[in-house]
């Protein structure tokens, strides 16, 4: 199918931040703007991607991700996961499917324990197939910011070398000319963003959707979001 | 229980206790014809307390220009409001949270983001920037480290959470502000300008609503405490600090500008200082009618509250509306979506009176007039301002090299690189940032367009200690200048004037004398005050903080493409001063950084503020870079040519070499801080001088960029550029690691 054609939801809470940006990502780099829906609803109309955008859902409180993770879409989102369907969670995105455990592993505070908005270099992992990965060449790096407090990801040795034998780590943050040394939080084997096993839902905290256009800095998520729809509407 | 409670009569010494004045109790005795009750005092005293009536400096507000074709709202409004075309207004203000942030750091800080957002999107603009500017202690006072990060982590913990890019601001150290920090919060938000929402009530018999948090005991009586000066006893103030909640601040503005696309809001104040009571009463005396509430129907926290508690809670997160009568079900529909309180408390009225019933009975029937007429306005003595003499050149005798002087400077806490603050806001939400923090100004998209929205903050406290006058115009020169180098041209400015006692003749002249000079310097630039705050009383144990009139400046640009940053963009291009010829080689240091750091900071007039060529000079600058004549820009300010030559290399991670003059004073050329300059970089140097000719703007070449990644002044040992930049960025997280 065409990339206008291509039906993309993205889930709304309260406290979520940057939904519209994303929305006017996929907007601008797809042709057709995505479908909101809102935390209280308890279904999800027929879609290809539903992304789950950055924010502080529910202000953070008890745990990010973890109020949001219990929410009605949410649960509309794992059935459209067991289907198969495609889910991509950025940022606070990813902090809740963490929370729901379609993705292994916990973020925590930043090693530096404070909040970090600044610009990463990224590199492409890969390995399992996986719409948000096949796209994109290993070891293409792309300049992506981030903006967390809590995006150190951490997970035990044997689940870190399970996700590093599946080829289940995406992207990971590498140094740089541009922007220095990178890992900007801590998190182990510098992961950045990784994927299920079965490689339809992928999370991850650099935000693509702010890294659109030159202007911005880098229209280097451009190429990241561009490269998943595509593979999505193959 | 409160009502049955026999509460004492109201005496002097519970007035005094409020902050009230003897002939200000007497007035209020005079006014209302009987004795207040306590309700009825503390909203008197609110509504004059300094923070709220502006009594000590009214009388010099009304001399700076508000009005201009661009000025859709003038001060008086939440936020001032000015057209920045295709039918978009850009509203915005500053506001101090300084005392409650010196007792509370994270939430004094976040609580100030929190009310100045309420302030903008109460007017029907959605937020889109956030600025802030911020004055510390000496950076080894035993407090400084703590109330740094306090500040910096509440800041960002409010505007990241409610998801608002800080794209700038500005942070100083002083050790008079040890006692008695300076949190200044500034937010610009855009909204159609036909859609701009007001706060005089309309219509008597209206619903009055309150939406929003709840009321809690937090914050009682915070305007009061805002005008009072500090002492030793001033932690025990710490439960009149509010405390903010981002979540719901983010649900309340959603929720409002939803509400706002209809057509159901007459008019909308928040809850800021002296919550209830000053929204209630500046909304229905500007509407010239009068408000009856219930309140028993407020939405409160905490059981038993009293009335008195009530009117003067400063709990975060609550706004006040008169709906049209029809529209209130579709409006309380909105506020249930985003699981918001949502109550009609009462009602407009034709009396011209403030009627509050609770527990059945009358807890308040004051006429609203006095309140806001009668609020007493003061004259107050000024002490003559002595000028100083200026520092005359043969008086600074070190032969140390440019180079060696200019690393000193660099590293700095003055000059330091603020990397370790501002990476802890997020700059980017929105996604519309086209220039963060670490420039001469931030720059925004406006969101769908090519056009920029550009802002920035400033102050230079010495000059304004020096020289008021002169100090008050540099602000806003300054301003200007930070928005010119981005190719951007300053539309209008808000102002936060924090001073010390204004009871003191010297004080007082600091206040009167900077206010002029800030008004001169908005007339020649064509930049009216359209918004503003004051925070006096920053005092502490007797000692008045640097005076620091804080002046917030927002521009345009026609397209975002043709902005510049202050990064060399190639190498070879000419390095060119404008605003000095070649001729030049000396250069003001009385009161300069470098005077003060490494010259015995001898008492000395500051450089002198020509607004003539400022606007000369700017708008030639604005006019090169939207023709592509400039590549790059960095106005000079503090630390001189030097330094701003370093900042630019070290943007760039790019080498330069300069010349330097032959006779003169290096060092003065090279650090002075003459005003009204800018360094640039350009590709076709002779057309940028012929072009300056042209325009009556001195202009000269001073060197050009060159790869290697080495600066040299003249026949100077070159210095690296990449030690200037470790040298920037080392200080302040040396400093936060206790180092």
């Amino acid at each position: 199918m065409s990339l206008s054609a291509l039906r993309v939801t993205v889930a709304v809470f309260p406290g979520s931040n940057c939904d519209r940006d994303m929305m006017v990502a996929i907007e601008k780099l797809a042709g057709r703007r995505p479908a909101l829906v809102w935390h209280k609803e308890s279904s999800l109309d027929a879609t290809d991607l539903v992304i789950i955008p950055g924010g502080f859902s529910y202000g953070d409180y008890l745990r990010c991700g973890a109020l949001a993770a219990r929410s009605p879409i949410m649960e509309a989102v794992l059935d459209h996961a067991a289907r198969g369907g495609a889910v991509m969670g950025v940022c606070n995105g990813f902090q809740i499917l963490l929370e729901t455990g379609l993705l292994p592993g916990v973020l925590v505070e930043n090693a530096g324990l404070k909040y970090v908005c600044r610009n990463t270099c990224v590199e492409v992992v890969g390995g399992t197939a996986s719409p948000f990965t096949d796209g994109l060449e290993t070891g293409q790096r792309m300049i992506i910011p981030v903006a967390h407090n809590e995006g150190n990801y951490f997970a035990s040795d044997e689940d870190l070398q399970r996700l590093e034998d599946n080829g289940q780590i995406a992207f990971r943050y590498a140094d740089s000319d541009i922007v220095g040394p990178s890992n900007p939080n801590g998190a182990a084997r510098d992961i950045a963003g990784i994927v299920s096993p079965n490689g339809r839902v992928m999370g991850m905290m650099p935000h693509p959707e702010r890294a659109i256009s030159p202007e911005l800095g880098s229209a280097d998520g451009a190429t990241l979001l561009t490269a998943c729809l595509e593979a999505l509407s193959a | 229980m409160s009502a049955t409670k026999q509460e004492p009569e109201m005496t002097f010494e519970n007035a005094a206790a409020m902050g009230l004045s003897k002939e200000e109790w007497e007035l209020i005795l005079t006014r209302l014809g009987r004795t207040p009750n306590m309700c009825e005092l503390g909203i008197f005293s609110a509504m004059w307390s300094e923070h709220c009536s502006y009594k000590s400096s009214k009388k010099w507000l009304k001399t700076l220009p508000i009005d201009g074709p661009q000025v859709i709202e003038g001060p008086g409004e939440n936020a001032g409001a000015i057209d920045i075309g295709d039918g978009l207004a850009a509203i915005f203000k500053i506001e101090s949270h300084n005392h409650p942030s010196f007792i509370e750091p994270y939430q004094g800080a976040a609580t100030g983001v929190g009310g100045i957002l309420r302030d903008v999107f109460t007017m029907g603009a959605r937020p889109v920037a956030l600025l802030n500017a911020l004055r510390f202690g000496a950076p080894d006072h035993e407090k400084t480290r703590h109330l740094l990060a306090g500040v910096v982590s509440g800041i960002g913990g409010y505007g990241n959470c409610i998801g608002i890019p800080t794209v700038g601001g500005e942070v100083n150290f002083d050790p008079s502000y040890n006692g008695n920090i300076l949190v200044n919060a500034m937010a610009v938000g855009l909204a159609n300008s036909d859609r701009i929402f007001r706060s005089a009530a309309t219509g008597p018999g209206n619903p009055v609503i309150y939406v929003g948090a709840k009321t809690g005991r937090d914050g009682i009586h915070g305007a009061t405490m805002a005008s009072a000066e500090f002492s030793d006893e001033t932690e025990s103030k710490r439960p009149t600090v509010q405390v903010g909640d981002p979540f719901t601040g983010k649900l309340l503005m959603e929720a409002c500008l939803e509400l706002m696309a209809s057509d159901a809001v007459l008019s909308i104040q928040d809850m800021g200082a002296a919550g209830l009571t000053s929204s209630s009463v500046e909304m229905a005396s500007k509407g010239g009618l009068g408000m009856e509430m219930d309140l028993d129907l407020v939405p409160a926290r905490e059981e038993g509250m009293s009335a008195y508690e009530l009117m003067l809670s400063e709990s975060q997160e609550r706004m006040l509306m008169v709906l049209k009568p029809e529209a209130t079900d579709t409006a309380r529909q909105i506020f249930d979506k985003w699981d918001l309180d949502f109550m009609p408390i009462g009602k407009v009225t034709e009396t011209g009176r403030l009627v509050l019933l609770k527990d059945g009975g009358v807890a308040c029937d004051i006429p609203l007039a006095p309140l806001v007429d009668d609020a007493p306005e003061y004259d107050r003595p000024q002490a003559d301002v002595t000028p100083r003499p200026a520092l005359a050149s043969a008086d600074i005798t070190s032969d140390a090299p440019v180079a060696e002087v200019l690393k000193s400077l660099v590293g700095s806490i003055d000059l330091a690189s603020r990397r370790w603050i501002y990476e802890q806001y997020d700059s980017q939400v929105m996604a519309d940032t086209i220039a963060g923090p670490g420039g001469d100004a931030g720059l925004i998209r406006v969101h769908g367009s090519r056009r920029g929205l550009t802002v920035s903050t400033d102050c230079t406290p010495r000059y304004v200690e020096a020289d008021p006058r002169t100090g008050g115009a540099q602000a806003v020169a300054e301003g200007w200048r930070n928005l010119s180098a981005v190719g951007a041209r300053g539309l209008a400015i808000t102002n936060n004037l924090n001073f010390g006692n204004p009871e003191k003749p010297d004080i007082m002249a600091q206040i009167a004398q900077s206010v002029l000079g800030m008004g001169d310097a908005a007339r020649a630039l064509d930049t009216p005050v359209v918004s503003g705050n004051v925070s006096l009383y920053n005092e502490t144990d007797g000692r008045a903080i640097l005076p620091c009139p804080v002046v917030g400046m927002v521009g345009t640009i026609d397209d975002i493409a043709s902005a510049v940053g202050m990064a060399p963009t190639a190498d070879g291009q000419a390095l060119v001063v404008i605003g000095q010829d070649a001729l030049q080689n000396d250069g003001w240091l009385g009161v300069s950084l470098y005077a003060r750091n490494l010259a015995g900071d001898p008492k000395a007039a500051p450089p002198p503020v020509d607004l003539e060529a400022e606007r000369r000079n700017g708008l030639f600058v604005q006019q090169q870079i939207a023709a592509g004549g400039i590549r790059a820009a960095h106005d000079v300010s503090d630390g001189g040519l030097a330094v701003a030559i370093a900042e630019m290399c070290v943007a760039g991670r790019i080498g330069a070499a300069i010349e330097m003059p032959a006779g003169g004073n290096r060092h003065g050329w090279a650090f002075g801080e003459d005003q009204a300059r800018y360094v640039v970089a350009a590709d076709d140097a002779d057309a940028l001088l012929a072009a300056a000719q042209a325009a009556g703007v001195p202009a000269a070449t001073i060197g050009s960029t060159r790869a290697g990644g080495e600066l040299q002044f003249g026949d100077e040992a070159a210095i690296s550029v990449e030690e200037l930049h470790s040298l920037a960025e080392a200080t302040i997280p040396t400093l936060m690691q206790g180092g």
